[in-house]
């Protein structure tokens, strides 16, 4: 954990940003579905939390709610989101635009359609300070030219002048992280950031973003699925299923000894524990659609340790263990086991 | 997986009457010899060289798993295994059949015998056609297979059992599947011929975790039961180490390291291979710390401008004069004969100056 | 109406393509069906539900008992499995019934089914019916307007020669159709398959297949019409043949986009490693993507077709007098637009609602038979599109 922490949050213990009760409903032509249910985490500067979840579990909406880029379709119906001591989702459009860059900012997966296809990158890299500090053009040329250089792109002033298909996919990567650190934000958000790289310019992709994030004490969120990338990357971590948390807390010691059998379930299905020859302990069927999660407890189908009570009886996040929460009934039986 | 094992034992009576029939000589030869492979797409200088004099072999009921990053060549091989692309240069023997000299009846036979598993259970699927004509249809092309419709449905059955799928899924459609359900009537699909050889080409990739882990029991129960062969693509090392009992690590069109599964992970030769493994995150912290890491530099370079002399030097920590101007040798480690030959394509394989040289 | 024009092209981001982009757009939500999964969890959403069982659970439910439907349409239902469902006894009565049920639900399909069912029944025996009323001149009722008192031949006017406008549309419906739709379907069925072939198999063969379309197209249509029908005589098969070529290009250039397009995706590859032959890959995978797309397109040119057949009667070289096609009068009644509008206007409203109902059943057909699509003619009219954003991978 000491590898990634910062050295020394600077004066406040004050969360950097805090997600308090967040819900989001997704309008379908079925109706209306719950797609963030009640998702609250907070992170300091210097502090990496993941989220963690398999596709459909909300993880990438969450991100999105913060930020204030969901899709039309979706609304958030609750919670607050708070960051230097105001709460996003009450400010206006225009208020919240002014947060988008220097507070807050994104790094997404798809490096090709988050960059526009028909400028030179360095003017959109520059973009930002044009907008936020008023540079002039060169001088907002000259930022992102020592942004690319500070990302590791070789010869950035001859490449601002290029275009995002002439890149390679961990140069647009890079690109794209410079854009989201171009005004200092005090969290950066990151949506798989490496999942569509090779294994290698992942590795480098990682630790860019590690070195990034210690230089500026930024917060950093990083949106995954990849149980690997959190255990090695991140302080926190929050694993989301159906749209709910189930388990959070440091990722040491929620990984060596989880307390939510969805948590136990995705570590054991990891095939780097698994001895060849021998069945992968699998976790049984597949997470529920959003419009048919069923009441009580959403893992209820899934788990070895489903009761009557599980069926009936939604569990609520409760405190198990030095900073963890847990959402089960049956925790303790886990750390039994 | 219970339903698996409640499967009808059909399929492992025409397995077993197979294996029986075959002759002693015909087990000894491998079911798949690939040699000196060499596919090139284009012209001039545009031209990509996808597969550069690849070997690979394949015993009956082996599992061989194929490594690499994107631009290696995977799938052009894969592509050459099923037929789909014919190579340039070099050879491919299938149960010592040369499948690229087949035609009509003969060439139809030999597809039988080989089948793939796709990577995206979305696009691999025809969204018009239900789970059962999906799984059904070669037999529509190979009509001698299941003659009847009646045995057909009942073949259906057995075979959405075998992958753990309900005999109600059968008249879904592959819109109503989710990722991993329908990876299920992929695989399904390429067992309706009884293959000798299955190759996945990154089966589980586009799966999330916890589905990921009941596709490759499915497999390997599959591979345990009809005693298919499989080779099995993926850029995964944790699962391709699960999985397979010989690895092939490919970097730009060749093959750069070939040996037992634990010997490659364990003492890797190339410096890619060792790369590789450093580069992937692995759960336990405690076993690849940050300064343990190997950082290549930059990315591998374009398949259209091929770096000379050894392919990998421009990215090779360990990179000398030598490895611009010759081409490398194949360095093998002396083996028990029993685990076979491990090689690797460097002039200055790891493990063998020292192992320092791979830390 | 506007749903049908949609180019060929897009139908495949709506149809196939859309289960990769749901995952990645939308926050990658599990495409999962009424799985083993749901299945699973019925009993206990049964046992401690009411809560949040609003309109969701019971679209949800509904959607189910289709794909349970579907199960029993196709013989081997699993009789647990649908419960609530009637009986289906003969698995084809079950899945014409369906269909049946699937036309309902869409108000203006139905409509336009019943509208072209209603233009073949009249183009089939009218004709019996009315006699030689379509030809009998009156020349005292020379351009009576529409009137109630005038008896059944009376009701939509008469024209300048004084014949009953009403007798003359059902007569024109008849030469319409009959030129109209054979010259449709014979361009749509040489064009679809030359368009296949040559995009499935590219290179050489798909080069000479287009410069073959680009010969037809670079001459007017009309033109070679006028040419072809003055040489030879303007019988109706001459006219069927002229219109089917010189509408050739339009099919050949949609289908060979389609195929080409088609020929790359995986299916299509998994397909070739089974060994199928590639005709066979063309009309199992390819025909059945593109066929929606073809179908859409020839209901626009249908429109076209017989309003070329009524340009080639103005020239004097289409239906020759006294047969009679709505083209043919539209051209004729124009001079007397100003004075006896019924006599143009009619029969022009013929062809438009001909056309419409076309389109709009071509729209519903193009959902209908994609299953990924289907289940939106399963949800109650009003709903139906209020979220168009959301891919129906999303919903169970």
């Amino acid at each position: 954990m000491t590898r990634t922490a910062a050295p020394a949050p600077t004066g406040t213990d004050d969360p950097a940003l805090d997600v308090e009760g967040l819900c989001v409903d997704l309008s379908t032509p079925l109706g209306t579905v719950r797609a963030v249910d009640g998702v609250s985490f907070s992170v300091r500067r210097g502090r990496t939390l993941a989220l963690l979840g398999e596709s459909g579990c909300g993880k990438s909406m969450t991100a999105l709610s913060v930020v204030g880029l969901l899709d039309p379709a979706a609304r958030v119906t609750g919670g607050a989101v708070r960051v230097r001591g105001s709460d996003t989702l009450r400010l206006s459009p225009a208020e919240r635009r002014k947060l988008a860059g220097p507070v807050l900012s994104i790094v997404f997966q798809d490096a090709l359609t988050a960059l526009n296809p028909v400028q030179p990158v360095g003017r959109q890299i520059g973009e930002a300070f044009r907008i936020h500090r008023g540079l002039s053009r060169r001088e907002a040329r000259e930022k992102a030219i020592e942004l690319m250089t500070r990302v590791g792109i070789p010869e950035p002033r001859e490449r601002a002048r290029s275009y995002p298909h002439q890149f390679s996919g961990g140069m647009r990567q890079r690109l794209l992280i410079a854009m989201a650190v171009a005004l200092d934000p005090d969290v950066l958000i990151a949506d798989e950031p490496t999942t569509a790289l090779d294994v290698t310019v992942q590795a480098q992709i990682m630790r860019l973003l590690r070195d990034i994030q210690n230089e500026r004490d930024m917060a950093l969120v990083l949106i995954t699925h990849d149980l690997a990338v959190v255990a090695q990357r991140a302080d926190d971590v929050v694993i989301m299923y159906a749209g709910t948390v189930v388990e959070k807390g440091p990722v040491r010691d929620v990984f060596s000894a989880p307390r939510h059998p969805y948590t136990q379930g995705l570590l054991d299905s990891v095939p780097e524990h698994a001895v060849r020859g021998r069945p992968l302990p699998a976790v049984p069927g597949s997470p529920p659609e959003l419009s048919a999660v069923p009441p009580g407890c959403a893992f209820q189908d899934r788990c070895p340790l489903v009761r009557e009570r599980c069926v009936r009886e939604r569990p609520v996040l409760r405190p198990a263990g030095e900073g963890r929460t847990t959402a089960c009934h049956f925790a303790e039986e886990l750390t039994h086991a | 997986m219970p339903d698996i094992r409640a499967a009808s034992a059909a399929s492992e009576a025409s397995a077993a009457s197979a294996a029986s029939a075959a002759t002693a000589e015909a087990a000894a030869r491998p079911l798949l010899e690939v040699s000196g492979v060499t596919k090139s797409f284009g012209s001039g200088r545009r031209r990509l060289t996808a597969l550069d004099g690849v070997d690979i072999r394949l015993g009956r009921g082996e599992t061989l798993g194929l490594v690499g990053e994107s631009g290696c060549g995977k799938s052009t091989l894969a592509r050459v295994l099923l037929g789909l692309e014919r190579p340039d240069a070099g050879t491919v023997r299938f149960d010592g059949t040369d499948p690229f000299a087949l035609r009509g009846k003969e060439l139809l036979a030999w597809r039988r015998r080989v089948q793939m598993v796709f990577q995206d259970p979305f696009a691999s699927l025809n969204a018009r056609m239900s789970a059962a004509e999906l799984i059904g249809e070669p037999w529509r092309t190979h009509r001698d297979v299941v003659p009847t419709p009646k045995a057909r449905e009942k073949r259906v059955r057995e075979l959405l059992a075998l992958v753990g799928l309900r005999d109600s899924d059968a008249h879904r459609y592959p819109g109503e599947f989710s990722g991993g359900q329908r990876q299920r009537i992929g695989i399904a699909r390429a067992l309706a011929l009884d293959p000798d050889l299955i190759v996945c080409d990154e089966p589980v990739s586009a799966l999330d975790l916890s589905v990921q882990a009941q596709v490759l029991n499915v497999l390997s129960e599959l591979r345990e039961r009809l005693g298919v062969a499989y080779v099995f693509i993926s850029h995964d090392l944790s699962v391709v180490r699960y999985i397979a009992d010989r690895v092939t690590v490919m970097y730009l069109g060749k093959v750069i390291e070939h040996g037992d599964t634990e010997e490659v992970f364990d003492r890797p030769q190339h410096p890619y291979t060792s790369a590789l493994m450093s580069a992937a995150p692995v759960l336990d912290a405690s076993r690849t710390t940050a300064d343990r890491e190997i950082q290549l530099q930059g990315e591998i370079p374009s398949p259209f401008d091929i770096p000379s002399g050894c392919r990998f030097r421009t990215r090779c920590p360990h990179a000398e004069n030598l490895c611009t101007t010759e081409p490398p040798p194949l360095a093998t480690r002396g083996t028990t004969a029993a685990s076979g030959t491990h090689t690797a394509l460097c002039h200055f394989p790891l493990g063998v100056a020292g192992e320092s040289a791979g830390m | 109406m506007s749903e049908g024009i949609t180019m060929p092209g897009e139908e495949h981001s709506a149809g196939l393509g859309s289960g990769a982009e749901a995952a990645a757009t939308v926050a990658g939500a599990e495409a999962a069906a009424p799985g083993s999964g749901t299945e699973a969890a019925a009993p206990a959403s049964g046992a401690g539900a009411a809560a949040r069982a609003s309109e969701t659970e019971a679209a949800a439910r509904a959607s189910r008992t289709e794909a349970a439907d579907r199960a029993s349409g196709a013989g081997a239902a699993d009789p647990a499995l649908a419960p609530g469902t009637e009986a289906a006894p003969n698995p084809r009565d079950a899945r014409t019934s369906r269909w049946w049920r699937m036309l309902g639900r869409d108000r203006a399909a139905a409509v336009g089914a019943v509208i072209l069912g209603l233009v073949a029944l009249v183009a089939l025996f009218g004709p019996l019916v009315i006699g030689d009323r379509a030809q009998r001149q009156d020349l005292d009722a020379s351009l009576r307007p529409p009137s109630l008192s005038e008896g059944v031949y009376g009701l939509l006017g008469t024209d300048v020669l004084g014949r009953s406008v009403l007798a003359r549309l059902v007569e024109a419906a008849a030469t319409t159709l009959s030129v109209a739709v054979p010259a449709v379907l014979c361009s749509l069925a040489v064009g679809s398959a030359l368009g296949l072939w040559a995009g499935y198999h590219g290179g050489r063969r798909e080069s000479l297949a287009m410069r073959v379309a680009d010969v037809i197209l670079s001459f007017p249509s009309l033109l070679i019409a006028v040419v072809v029908l003055y040489v030879f005589s303007p019988s109706a098969l001459n006219i069927v043949l002229i219109l089917a070529v010189t509408r050739i290009p339009v099919y050949l250039r949609t289908a060979r986009a389609e195929a080409a397009e088609l020929r790359s995706r995986l299916f299509v590859d998994a397909a070739r490693t089974f060994g199928t032959p590639s005709r066979k890959i063309i009309y199992w995978h390819i025909l059945p993507i593109a066929l929606p797309t073809l179908l859409t397109v020839a209901t626009l040119d249908f429109c076209f077709v017989m309003l070329t057949e009524s340009s080639l009667s103005f020239l004097g070289i289409g239906i020759q007098p006294p047969e009679v096609s709505w083209g043919l009068m539209v051209a004729q009644g124009r001079q007397y637009l100003q004075t006896a509008w019924w006599i143009t206007v009619l029969p022009g409203l013929a062809i438009v609602l001909t056309t419409v109902s076309a389109t709009v059943l071509a729209a519903w057909a193009r959902i209908a038979t994609d299953p990924a699509q289907r289940w939106r003619l399963t949800l109650p009219t009003k709903r139906r599109g209020a979220s168009a954003a959301v891919p129906p991978e999303l919903i169970p």
